[in-house]
């Protein structure tokens, strides 16, 4: 019986196939636009954390918001951050955007006086030579070290080791070459030179560090010494806590997470409403076809069909009609993602949940709709079903 | 010959604004196994409300029917849906075949909703057209079908379940004389082979052709040219 219903019901779509496709079309869109944007919304959340991640969980970053000796820090006084319990690096930074010449070409690039722990601390490689040491801190040498792109535009295919390079005039050996390390989501991190801090805070004449990156040996134990650099801060600054702040990794993972948590619940919204309008479209058609099919329901309870084989019939008849139009919009929103990684260059994940959840309701979007006009044609008279021209 | 149709004071009234209609009055009329009895009357004579009545599709007011010796006039819808099914074939004057199915799928209809599997249905629709000589017609719908096909298609349909009776409504009410002759010749000879025959019409050149004539006018039966089978 209901194999027969299901072939009776695809036979009824196929015989009206612009007005199936008509009615289905709100399901098709609502559903194909919930797949299209989680997978976007998904893929650009995996492609954040992934940065995130990639500078280490276990990284803390204090930034120094004051100015004047009361609300800044210099290089030593920053050091004493090093110190504080279950710190492992630290690495004080002062930066400044520089112009960097070498022969006739000049690079506008980030310049970022540091120690030898910032290495570390962002998960750079060395390509060739050395990084800044202890020694080049303590006698303010001249000595750069170059991002993987810097080098490259400033000495094409040519090792810069050894060569000298110019920084706002001043001159710097180049005692390394930083391995590439690829895009982040605060611009290239391979367009970068790095000279040492103490050498950096006398070119530059800063108030003071701005930035201060400092690892955790355990990373389970984050916020504990989190609390204890705070503490440690807050000291150092005579309580004036708004002249610093304090990120981990994990609280921008957080931030991450619920950003896409509340855009997920807002597509889901979008989603559910276009999916109610398809049902209410799908809720239309039947009543018409219903209607049509007065005579045919008249003869078929005239034959021995009980209500519950009508009621049946058209119900199958609306959720085939929903869940053909589910599995069509998972199909479209599928399309459209890959359509928005091949021409915006988007990452795309595509979730199983999401697409069995959206087919699952729009099948019970079916139900839903298909039961009003399916009982409808259930309780018909025979009598008048069978006058009906 | 046992009694198949025991019809007893049947009444069915309806209400019409302010005014009580007696569509039936009192009915009562028995029809045996085998008979081929014909009802004639003039349009409003309450032969369709009779005919609602036999085919089940109506219930009475007051009055019983006894089918194959079962009270039938108080079940409720299911039930008699499931009896409809059984034990009466409908034949219509507007064929009433479903459009979208060929003569085949249309003929097996009435058999998948009695819940029988394939198999055996598949048999016993094939069957029903070869008696009324449409085997090879059985992929055609019923668009592709002459009226008289169409109507053959429908009596098929009414046998396939093998049902007592046949209610045949106007049956020839849509063809031209030829068809509407070939048609009742095919009626004839189902009751000859056993099945009971019920046929509804206006026309006496028709009724004519049944073994018992019952006239219907005003709610109210009258016997004619009676000639009981048996």
């Amino acid at each position: 019986m209901i194999f027969q219903s299901v072939k009776m019901a695809f036979k009824s779509i196929l015989a009206n196939k612009m007005r199936s496709l008509l009615t289905m079309l709100g399901i098709i869109i609502g559903v194909a636009s919930v797949i299209a944007l989680v997978a976007i919304g998904q893929g650009t959340t995996r492609r954040v954390t992934e940065q995130v991640q990639g500078l280490g969980s276990n990284l803390l970053t204090v930034n120094i918001a004051g100015r004047g000796p009361s609300t800044s820090l210099d290089y030593g006084q920053a050091m004493r951050l090093a110190d504080v319990e279950g710190v492992d690096l630290a690495a004080p930074v002062v930066s400044q955007n520089a112009t960097v010449k070498f022969g006739g070409t000049s690079e506008n690039v980030n310049v970022t006086g540091t120690n030898r722990d910032f290495l570390g601390v962002r998960r750079y490689e060395m390509a060739e030579g050395r990084f800044i040491g202890d020694v080049d801190l303590t006698f303010r040498h001249r000595v750069a070290v170059l991002g993987a792109e810097t080098a490259a535009s400033l000495f094409g295919d040519e090792s810069p080791l050894g060569q000298t390079v110019t920084i706002n005039g001043n001159r710097f050996k180049v005692v390394g070459v930083l391995a590439a390390k690829g895009e982040s989501s605060a611009g290239s991190s391979d367009e970068i030179v790095i000279i040492p801090i103490t050498t950096g805070e006398r070119m530059f004449r800063t108030g003071g560090v701005r930035t201060i990156y400092l690892t955790v040996e355990n990373e389970r134990e984050a916020s504990v010494v989190r609390g204890r650099v705070e503490q440690e801060l807050a000291g150092m600054f005579r309580g004036n806590t708004n002249s610093y702040r304090v990120f981990s990794q994990q609280e921008l993972l957080e931030t991450v997470s619920s950003v896409s948590d509340s855009l997920a619940l807002m597509l889901g919204g979008i989603a559910a409403i276009s999916l109610v309008v398809g049902g209410i479209g799908i809720m239309n058609i039947m009543l018409v076809s219903v209607t049509e099919r007065t005579r045919e329901i008249g003869v078929r309870k005239a034959i021995g069909a009980k209500r519950r084989h009508i009621l049946l019939q058209f119900l199958i008849e609306a959720v085939v009609l929903s869940g053909l139009g589910g599995l069509f919009g998972i199909g479209a929103g599928i399309g459209a993602a890959l359509g928005a990684k091949r021409a915006a260059g988007m990452d795309v994940v595509f979730s199983t949940d999401i697409m069995l959840l959206a087919f699952g309701f729009s099948m019970a979007i079916g139900i839903v709709f298909g039961l009003f006009p399916a009982n409808k044609a259930a309780r018909l008279n025979p009598i008048e079903a069978l006058r009906f021209e | 010959m046992e009694d198949l149709i025991v019809l007893d004071r049947l009444t069915k009234t309806y209400r019409l604004g302010n005014e009580t209609i007696r569509a039936l009055d009192g009915i009562s009329l028995t029809i045996r196994r085998g008979e081929f009895v014909c009802i004639i009357g003039p349009s409003g004579s309450g032969k369709s409300t009779l005919m609602n009545m036999i085919g089940l599709l109506d219930t009475p007011t007051s009055g019983s029917y006894r089918l194959d010796g079962e009270e039938v006039s108080r079940l409720p819808d299911s039930r008699l849906a499931d009896i409809r099914n059984r034990k009466i074939g409908f034949i219509f004057q507007q064929f009433n075949l479903l459009p979208k199915l060929t003569a085949f799928e249309n003929v097996e209809l009435p058999l998948i909703y009695r819940g029988v599997p394939g198999r055996e249905r598949r048999r016993m629709a094939m069957e029903a057209l070869e008696k009324v000589g449409l085997g090879d017609r059985r992929h055609h719908r019923p668009g592709q079908l002459s009226g008289g096909q169409q109507q053959r298609v429908a009596i098929a349909r009414a046998l396939a379940g093998n049902p007592p009776i046949l209610l045949a409504d106007e049956p020839t009410g849509s063809l031209d004389t030829r068809t509407g002759g070939e048609v009742m010749q095919l009626i004839r000879e189902l009751n000859e082979e056993g099945h009971t025959i019920v046929l509804i019409t206006h026309d006496l050149s028709i009724a004519s052709r049944a073994r018992r004539i019952v006239h219907i006018r005003d709610g109210r039966l009258a016997e004619e040219s009676g000639v009981p089978a048996g």
